[in-house]
Formats: structure tokens, sequence, C-alpha cells
């Protein structure tokens, strides 16, 4: 735990679709990257190096001022047991924290649970997108899910303000709790009110927001918006969760053209969401988790690369102790695992990390065992 | 048609089926109750009154089952006339479930799902060699990985687990650990020729084989029973079982009747309605564990019957069934994938239950997320009159007379919903609702937009989260 006075928020930003690990962190003085990637190499001219060896994909150039300033933690390596090329069940495994079997819970749902055990706040968490990521649902544990903030709620197809009112009105009164209704109708009533409450409180955030950062155009820079604006509303949420749309990074064809594009947008919008908190003196109590389900082939195929394992994820904050940790994995062709990059830290211990030294969690009951840490939170 | 009648079918057609519009509950009515059972519980390729050419040329990927399988399952759920096939399966993908992102093999997917068709309501026994042999199945518990010299209990113990037995009854354990190894054993060589998934060479089917070299022919001993046993032998062992009998009934009841506590508390827990799974139960031994036998007896019991808006409807019984209600996707179009994501939002995703025990269901199907995403979907569709069957309800009740009270237009919503019913706070709330934006008139121009107003609000109410 660091000396903040207030409470440790964190950010969870989930970049589906795998991203090429090899293309985000490159090792580009590496012979064997230069020979695996005839067409898609970074060049010692492009890439943002932090070394001689590896630096950023140019596209990421905020998030390699913050480095610089060293405020980013790259864990090279980073993957799982039996790594799983299934965008589906590699995103499972990550969610749940649990690669040898299927679980339903999800890593941060029961970190939230343990944060808010008696459901104080019905805004500990928050997710943006569309629909509940695993990592989140526990069971006796609500998230409030939102596709769009100024249009959160129940009933947001009626479309006179007058109607509506009147309509949210009956629903509360027909979600009160009756005397003798049983358990689950009470359990039905309090979620309806939960969501209603929720939905009041969080449609005053942009209401009270200013800021002089305009945020891209991209979803993920409007997520993180609506993220900078309920955190400055100071409703006590400690997890926010959002993401980019499944298959974002799938890049099997043209990576070239699209990998830039996409780093630029995400690195645009983290550098922006930094700047915003930073205006509102918000900044120290932030840690954003950046990760992807798997990393890519190290063969490209042509124009694009295919699912692989072997990742690389990044912490970021000013809580953060930047520089690399993890080693990065080897591309001679005999240390390769199926012609995929061997990871070497288990991403449960940047998890363990990330839930005892920054949010003053146990981990262990949350991962279900212990796993070795490391030192990226000041 | 008295009212009582088209009621009872409303509860029949949400249980053994995903519901139905007005006019199809009158028609069933009319037919009668017995009649409709029957028809429901025998369908054949005939019956499900739907072209299925025309889907197939549409939606072109059916017919290699490359993909679009999702597509497939819902087109037929919205569309038969056979709903309780196409409930069954359902059924039966959340018990003896596999999911495809393990998989990722929609061919496998599909012939697992035309296997569930074929004998979903046939015996289980029949169903659990089925499964057995099921390649999706055998790939997504692991038993083609499971060898004579060296055993995956995977697929043994979730057999036993998950499939027939459950982990014990009236608070005892049904099996040991020595059953679940004796069990793998006798599965071994159950494996599959072409692997699953099918990368890197393509969209083949896999199929089914025993290979007898990889065959455990030891002596083994399952539950008391000793003998050189193989897959065939261990299911007639565990289908000769009262607790499967049990296992398999609360979840016939889980499923049509009424929400029973989550399955991994059974053992403890005694079931919620004794004397119908007794029912259950008996039908079972009696029918040589014939599933159709099973459901013409519930379904024809008062308890039965009288369990209306006992269990909370699930996310895919939620979306078909406004999709039906609403008249939409009645021909093939494109933008079927919306459907699926909305599925998925609410916590239901075809093909991809969360784990190995399928979904939990009742109220764990409700959270905030959920709960916005259930009521707002459902809410878009009866709010939208251009949809057929939100138009037909418009102009069955403006067909009713030239004027309607607030409590006609309240009471006519819950009828054409299905016979829906509230409390009497909440009928009387949406009467007062419906007073104060001064309904009267069935031919003004204002009345669709009411009649709109009032299904949006029944929709959103706790009781409609129920079937």
């Amino acid at each position: 735990m660091t000396s903040n006075k207030k409470d440790p928020i964190l950010v969870v930003l989930q970049m589906t679709g795998a991203y090429d690990a090899l293309n985000t962190f490159v090792p580009y003085s590496d012979p064997h990257y230069v020979d695996y990637r005839a067409n898609l190499q970074i060049g010692p001219d492009q890439v943002l190096a932090v070394d001689d060896k590896v630096g950023f994909h140019p596209g990421m150039d905020q998030i390699k001022d913050m480095y610089d300033q060293g405020k980013v933690a790259v864990l090279q390596g980073i993957g799982y047991p039996n790594p799983n090329r299934s965008h589906f069940r590699s995103l499972d495994i990550w969610h749940t924290a649990e690669p040898e079997r299927m679980a339903p819970d999800g890593w941060l749902g029961k970190a939230i649970r343990d944060i808010d055990p008696n459901k104080e706040n019905i805004l500990t968490a928050v997710n943006f997108g569309r629909g509940l990521p695993r990592a989140l649902a526990a069971p006796g544990v609500s998230v409030a899910s939102i596709g769009d903030i100024n249009n959160y709620g129940v009933l947001t197809g009626i479309q006179s303000t007058e109607k509506r009112s009147e309509a949210l009105d009956i629903f509360a009164r027909m979600y009160a709790p009756m005397i003798g209704s049983g358990p689950v109708s009470d359990y039905l009533s309090q979620t309806g009110l939960d969501v209603l409450k929720g939905a009041d409180i969080l449609k005053t955030a942009p209401e009270t927001y200013s800021s002089s950062i305009e945020y891209g155009g991209s979803p993920l820079s409007q997520w993180l918006k609506s993220i900078a604006q309920v955190h400055l509303a100071d409703f006590g949420t400690r997890v926010f969760y959002t993401g980019v749309n499944p298959g974002t990074f799938d890049t099997h064809a043209n990576q070239s053209v699209t990998l830039p594009k996409l780093w630029a947008d995400v690195s645009t919008a983290i550098g922006d969401f930094y700047e915003d908190l930073k205006e509102h003196n918000a900044n120290e109590e932030v840690v954003i988790l950046l990760f992807t389900e798997f990393g890519r082939r190290v063969q490209e195929n042509g124009s694009g690369t295919d699912h692989g394992s072997g990742g690389v994820a990044f912490v970021i904050g000013d809580a953060v102790k930047g520089g690399l940790y993890g080693e990065y994995p080897s591309l001679e062709p005999e240390k390769l695992d199926s012609g995929d990059l061997q990871w070497n830290n288990d991403f449960r211990g940047t998890y363990a990390t990330l839930l005892e030294q920054w949010m003053g969690l146990d981990a262990n009951p949350i991962l279900g065992a212990t796993y070795e840490q490391f030192d990226f939170i000041k | 048609m008295p009212e009582n009648d088209v009621a009872l079918m409303g509860h029949l057609m949400r249980r053994a089926g995903f519901s139905a519009q007005y006019h199809e509950l009158e028609a069933r009515a009319a037919k009668g109750y017995e009649e409709t059972v029957e028809e429901l519980l025998n369908p054949d390729e005939t019956t499900h009154g739907m072209d299925l050419d025309l889907a197939e040329r549409y939606f072109i990927e059916w017919n290699h089952h490359i993909r679009c399988v999702p597509e497939y399952i819902a087109f037929r759920m919205i569309n038969s006339k056979s709903q309780l096939e196409e409930k069954m399966i359902l059924f039966w993908h959340g018990i003896l479930c596999h999911t495809d992102s393990k998989n990722q093999s929609q061919v496998a997917s599909h012939a697992e799902w035309e296997m569930l068709r074929r004998c979903g309501m046939g015996s289980f026994k029949d169903l659990l060699i089925e499964i057995s042999k099921d390649p999706a199945m055998v790939y997504f518990l692991d038993n083609c990985l499971s060898h004579k010299d060296a055993i995956n209990e995977n697929y043994g113990r979730e057999l036993l687990e998950l499939f027939s037995l459950g982990v014990g009854m009236d608070g005892e354990f049904n099996y040991t650990e020595d059953d679940v190894k004796e069990c793998a054993r006798a599965f071994t060589g159950w494996t599959i020729a072409n692997g699953i998934p099918p990368q890197p060479y393509g969209r083949y089917t896999s199929t089914f084989v025993f290979n007898p070299d990889d065959h455990d022919e030891g002596e083994k001993t399952f539950l008391g029973h000793t003998g050189n046993f193989n897959g065939e032998d261990i299911i007639d062992i565990l289908c000769k079982q009262p607790a499967t009998a049990r296992f398999i009934s609360r979840h016939i009841y889980d499923f049509f009747v009424a929400d029973e506590a989550q399955v991994p508390t059974w053992m403890d827990t005694p079931p919620r309605d004794p004397e119908t799974i007794k029912m259950l139960e008996d039908e079972y031994f009696r029918s040589d564990y014939n599933i159709r036998s099973m459901l013409r007896v519930l379904f024809n019991s008062d308890a039965f019957k009288n369990a209306r808006f006992a269990r909370i409807k699930g996310p895919i019984e939620t979306v078909i069934g406004t999709l039906r209600l609403a008249g939409e996707w009645t021909t093939p179009k494109p933008g079927f994938e919306a459907i699926f994501e909305e599925m998925k939002h609410m916590g239901q995703e075809i093909l991809n239950p969360p784990s190995v025990e399928g979904w939990h269901t009742g109220r764990d199907w409700i959270d905030g997320g959920t709960l916005v995403r259930r009521i707002n979907f459902i809410a878009d569709y009866v709010g939208d009159v251009s949809y057929p069957g939100i138009g037909d309800m418009v102009q069955r009740l403006a067909s009713e007379g030239p004027t309607i009270t607030p409590e006609g237009l309240v009471e006519g919503c819950l009828r054409l919903l299905g016979h829906y019913e509230l409390t009497e706070e909440n009928h009387q709330m949406l009467v007062n609702h419906a007073r104060d934006s001064g309904v009267s008139s069935t031919d003004s121009s204002e009345f669709p937009r009411q009649v709109a107003e009032a299904l949006q609000m029944i929709v959103a109410t706790k009781e409609y989260l129920y079937a």
C-alpha cells in the first residue's frame, strides 16, 4: 500500500482480440525478430525505443511518454500454464484466474465482495460496455454495467421525458419490497431499486463534470471519459472495467495498417484520461491494468499474425514503479512453444500484486493460491 | 373459448415452448389441452411447420454447418410449431453441456444439437449412450485423452456428477472416488476420429470410434457391481439407480415446473415438491426411463397446471419469447447476431454455458446489469406497434368496442401477453396510470401508444420476470 490518502482505484482495460505482443513491445534489435517479421517488422527508426533491445509500437507515444516518466510497468512474457489459443476460453481464464478448469466467478467479482462485503455502495464497481465481463461476476455482487452513461437505466426506450419519469416512478413503487413475499422477491426488489438508484446517482456525473481535455471519438476514449466523470463525481467506485469490442485486435490480416491505428486510439485515450485526472488532481489514486487474452504467432502469416501465446501487459499510474518486469521471451526457434513465445510469469502474479499491494486486499482467497508478486507498486 | 382454458394454454406454451401469441393459444385451447400435450410430445419432420429450405438458402453457411449454428438454433426456436422439441434440446444443452469456446467446432456442436433433437424425448439410457459417443462431448470432457494405461477421469466423473446420479441424495453421497476411476476405465477407448477443433486442416466432421486396443479389459467394480464393464454396462447400472431417477426428475421439475434449489445443493436440500418428484421417479422406472412418458404425466398433472409463474424465465426464453410475441424473425433476414448478443448480455450465451455445470437458474439470472438489459429489450419490442404481433394486440383491443376503461386496457394487455397476473397493488397502480393518461377511446390516434405504454409497464414488473 502506498501513502495515498484517497482509496486506491483500479481501472482494467481489456484489449479484446489478442494484440500482437511482438509488435506491441518490440524486440527490434533481435535478429530472429527481423527474420520472423519480414513484412511486419517495426524497425529501429520507427520503434519508440526504451533501450537498445526493446521499445513500444510507434502508435503508443502517450504510453511511451508515461513510461519515460516512470509510470509504466511492462509485464514481459506474461501468460499461464497450457496456453489456450481460443479467444473465448483464454478470456475466461483471465477473467476467472483459473486456467485448469471452468470456473464461474470472476477475480474482480470476488475482490469487489471483499471491498464491500455488506453491499453498502451499489457503485463499488462500474463496467462500461455491452454486457458484464465474467471478471466482474460473482454471486451476490452487483455491478453497474453501462453502455452509455447519458442514457443509463430501465425503460430508456420511452422517449418523452415526462412519460419516462412517470414510468420510473411507477417502477420504483412496483419494486418496493413487500412484507412476506419471500427472499427471491425481496432480492428482485432490491436489484430493481439498486438499478434505479444507481442510474439516478450516475446521471449526475456528466452534469457536475467539466474539463479542458477533449477526448477522441473512439469508443474507448468515450468510455474512459465516462470513467473519469464517475471517478471525479466521488461515488466511491473502486473498480472500473472497460475495453474494446471483441475481435478488435484480432489482426490475422493487414496488421501493418490496422495495428498503428488501434494503438494510437488506445494510447491517446489513456493519455487523455491521465491528463484529465491530473487536471482534477485525481491522478495519484488511479492505477490502470492493460491486458489482452494471448499473444500472437511469432512467425507472421504474410500480412498478419495468427493466434499464439506469451503476451505482454502494462500497469500504468503514478503509484507504479515504472520499468521492465518479467523477461522478454527468447525468440530462438528451439525456445519457442510450438511457434509461440514461451511465457515466463503467471498473470496471477500481476493480479496478486494489484490486489495486495495496490488495493490492500488479501489476494490468496481471491485467486485460490499464492503467487509470486512483483514490486511494481511504489 | 373459456378464458381459463386459454390461460392454461398460455402456461403450457410458456413451459413446453417459448410462449405463443394469443391467437395461437386460442387455437390450441380449442383443440384441447391433452391433445396439445400429445402433439407437442410427438413432433416429426412434418409438424414443425417451417420453410427450412428457404432459411437454408438465406443463411448459406447453415447447410455446411460451418457457422451460423446459433442462427439455426434460434430460427427454429422462434418458428417451429414443434415447440417442445426445441425446448427439450435447450433443456439437455443446459445439463449435458459443452462449450464451443473450448471445442471451436460448430460442425460438432450442430451434430450434438441434432442428436439431442433425435434422442431428447426418448429413453434416457439411449441418450446417455449417445452423449457418451458424441464427438463434441468426447472432446469437451477429454475422454479422447483417457487411455488404458493413463485414464483421464474427467468424463467418468461428470457422467456421474452432472449427467446421472448427482453428488448425493438425502444427505448421502451417491458414489465414491473409486467409482469415478472405475467408470473412467470402462470408457477408455471411447474416442474420436478427426480431432476437434478442426484447425488447421479445415472443416470436417468428427466421428466417434471405439478403439479396442486402448480399452481397459480388466475387471472393474462400480457401485457394488463387478465385471469387465464397458461404457454401456456402466450406463445400464447408472440408469437403474434411484439417485438417477431423482436427479433427472429434479432437473425436469426445475426446468418445467418451478425453480428448484441450485444443483450443487441437491445432496442436502430436499426437493421443493416431493410428491411431484415421486410421481416423476415412478414414471421413470415404469416407462423404462422414457423421458416422453415423464413429461406426459407431468404436463397432465395438477401440480404442473397450478404452478403458474413459479419460475424466473431464462434469457433465451426471454429473448425468443419476446420475438415470438412480436412476430419478428418469422422469415430470414440479416442482423441475427444482435439477438445472441442480447441473450449473452442477459447471461445466457447459446453453446457457451459458463461451466460444465451449465447455467445457474432462477434468481441467479438476475443482477443489476442483466435486469436492465432484459427489461429494456422487452420494453423496446412491446413498445413498438409496428411489429405485427404488437399491432395485433392493438387491433384486438380496438375491435372489442369503441371505448375502453383503464381496467379494460390493463386486463386486456395482460390477457394478450398470455394471461399474465400482477399483484393487486401493481395491477391497481397500472390502472391508475392508464386513467391518468386519459385512455377511453379505442379509435383515437393516441390509442396505440396507450396500449404500448401499458405493455411496457407490464413487462417491466417483477411478475413478468417469471413464466
